[in-house]
């Protein structure tokens, strides 16, 4: 058990690594002097050589490299070239919207999409499966930024019920916080909903052809025990999979339902960072949020002995 | 197998085995639904100029966001450009990257796939290559990639494909992982058959049906990823009419012109969602495999 636990530690380091090299290369490999983009048009010979001095371009790419990593793992993620406030600065005031958001829908979409995909697959090939299944394949196909502009537009412009866009911080007040979390946590947990029922659909439907669940009906245990007790705990490990993964799509659609809403967190920094062409920014934030990834999906794969004690390491 | 032994004396065509697939794909409800929507779609692209459009770029300060569905059929946008017009040629380029990327990452996919699935040296560093793509958020990535190297139809298609290699990698490996060890592929072997034909006569034709699903589900949300990118404004050039770059610039005015984002949306949607029900389709009769388990 130890010994799996740190395998499967030790085993993200090669992939933060390729994460870091792929971010450092980004703006390496693309063409033109580094430079000089930053510097911008106007910049003169004397400008461009400070600059390649003070970001250590004119050292040989290895040590570029390596003294770039060493400022990471000391939490060091550069200074923005346009607000010159550190990375690791922007990143944390940014921090609390998205979390709020990412939380939210989370939660909402797994209370939402587990008894969706239990029902349909209990009521296998009848209508109720149907309908789940057309929402699946509609919430796979709707762009994240049309969904959120028809809730603005339907319920904040036409009904007037919640506020159109923006972001109260949780200090300001619950209530004034969670309002204006609503419309954009609908919007962004429509396809994750979409991908978790399917994957509870789809493998709680496999358990309910075993053995141990007509056992289960024989011996006259209610309809609600066995599906909730015998058959979703025995699905539990790829939905809980399905999860994980699911935070890179999370992680997409929060920088879209970000920009819609107007909500001032992580994704609305990359987004501006990427306008302004603020690079250590966008090296910072990708980097967090692949980090964010891998330490969630590393968290899940600790989590299966939990969820299914048949699973030994 | 008995089709085989009297072929020769009965004149009966022996279908080539897989081709009865392929016969099933086409009846499958889905299959003709999202095939239909698809071909809708290029029919459009190619014939827009034919579709009672005006020049989607010409800009008409008199006819400023006008609403739909009087003398202008789907309305306005703020420089009175005709929103029918920019949608019918938006069409275009949402199919050739839908198209594009789908074709390129499975391409690249199948042949680093191949390589990794058969030599066990490659394999370790390059799955490690792909784990590490993955983990990075695809939308992320290709929004990076395209503000570093400018914005382009082809960097934008570049920019959607590379988030979507190592899926294909990893399908194209697991194929070849299993078909490696069959019986034909040791015949093959034995006989002294140089690998790269191993490879491609053996191996590859196992990965075309999977491949072929995949690459549906690529399209689909590279058409959505591009939308995201233009919408986001780091995609194709603005003055290119795309969906997303239509959507883009109805933000501001969405308040008071909400059909600038509306009629784009459901183009969009409609489309990505027809690929999707053809990918559901593909799946379920050519690759029953991955149909039972998702």
């Amino acid at each position: 058990m130890f010994a799996f636990i740190s395998r499967r530690i030790l085993a993200t380091i090669p992939v933060m690594g390729v994460v870091a090299i792929v971010i450092f290369l980004l703006l390496r490999l693309t063409p033109g002097d580094p430079a000089a983009i930053i510097a911008g048009d106007s910049a003169t010979e004397a400008q461009l050589m400070e600059i390649r001095a003070r970001l250590g371009l004119d050292q040989p790419i290895y040590i570029q490299f390596f003294s770039w990593i060493w400022r990471l793992l000391q939490g060091d993620l550069g200074i923005s070239i346009i607000s010159n406030i550190p990375v690791s600065t922007m990143i944390a005031q940014r921090l609390e919207p998205t979390l709020a958001l990412a939380v939210t829908t989370i939660i909402f979409a797994v209370l939402v999409a587990v008894p969706l995909g239990v029902i349909a697959a209990w009521r296998h090939g009848t209508l109720i499966d149907r309908a789940v299944m057309i929402f699946c394949v509609m919430g796979f196909s709707v762009p994240v930024f049309v969904l959120g502009y028809l809730w603005i537009y339907g319920i904040s412009i036409n009904l007037r019920w919640l506020p159109v866009q923006g972001y109260k911080a949780i200090g300001d007040g619950f209530w004034p916080f969670f309002q204006r979390l609503i419309l954009p946590t609908l919007t962004l947990s429509v396809i994750y909903i979409a991908l978790i029922a399917r994957i509870t659909r789809a493998s709680v439907l496999e358990i309910l052809d075993e053995d141990y669940i007509r056992t289960a009906r024989a011996k006259g245990l209610t309809e609600g025990r066995v599906l909730l007790v015998h058959a979703l705990r025995n699905a539990a490990v790829p939905i809980i999979t399905i999860v994980g993964i699911g935070i890179a799509l999370l992680i997409s659609g929060v920088v879209v339902t970000e920009s819609v809403f107007n909500l001032p967190g992580l994704g609305r920094l990359t987004v501006d960072a990427v306008l302004a062409r603020d690079y250590p920014v966008i090296q910072g934030v990708i980097l967090v949020f692949a980090f964010v990834y891998v330490i969630v999906n590393l968290l899940i794969d600790l989590s299966y002995t939990f969820f299914d004690p048949r699973i030994r390491y | 197998m008995a089709a085989n032994t009297q072929s020769a004396a009965v004149p009966v065509t022996v279908s080539k085995p897989g081709r009865a697939i392929w016969v099933q794909a086409s009846r499958n409800p889905g299959v003709l639904i999202g095939g239909f929507v698809l071909t809708l779609m290029a029919l459009i692209a190619i014939f827009a100029p034919l579709l009672g459009t005006v020049d989607p770029v010409n800009l008409d300060p008199v006819a400023r966001l006008k609403k739909p569905f009087t003398e202008w059929f789907l309305g306005t946008d703020a420089f009175g450009r005709d929103i029918y017009s920019r949608v019918i040629y938006g069409a275009r380029i949402s199919l050739i990257v839908g198209a594009g990327a789908a074709i390129l990452s499975i391409v690249i996919g199948l042949f680093v796939g191949l390589i990794s699935g058969y030599f066990r040296m490659v394999d370790a560093i390059v799955m490690r290559i792909m784990d590490g793509l993955m983990a990075i958020p695809g939308i992320l990535l290709a929004i990076a990639l395209v503000s570093l190297s400018g914005a382009s139809l082809v960097t934008v298609m570049v920019a959607i494909t590379i988030p979507e290699i190592p899926r294909v990698v990893r399908l194209v490996r697991s194929v070849v992982l299993s078909i490696r060890e069959e019986p034909y592929v040791e015949a093959a072997i034995s006989i002294g058959t140089p690998l790269p034909l191993i490879l491609i006569r053996h191996v590859m034709p196992n990965t075309f049906a999977p491949l072929i699903v995949q690459g549906t589900y690529i399209c689909a949300s590279a058409m959505l990823t591009e939308a995201i990118l233009s919408f986001l404004g780091a995609g194709i050039p603005p003055e290119i009419p795309t969906w997303g770059n239509i959507m883009a610039e109805g933000r501001v005015y969405f308040q008071i012109a909400p059909w600038i984002i509306l009629f784009p949306g459901i183009f969009l949607s409609l489309t990505v969602l027809g690929v999707n029900i053809l990918g559901d389709g593909l799946r379920d009769t050519l690759d029953p495999r991955l149909a039972k388990r998702v």
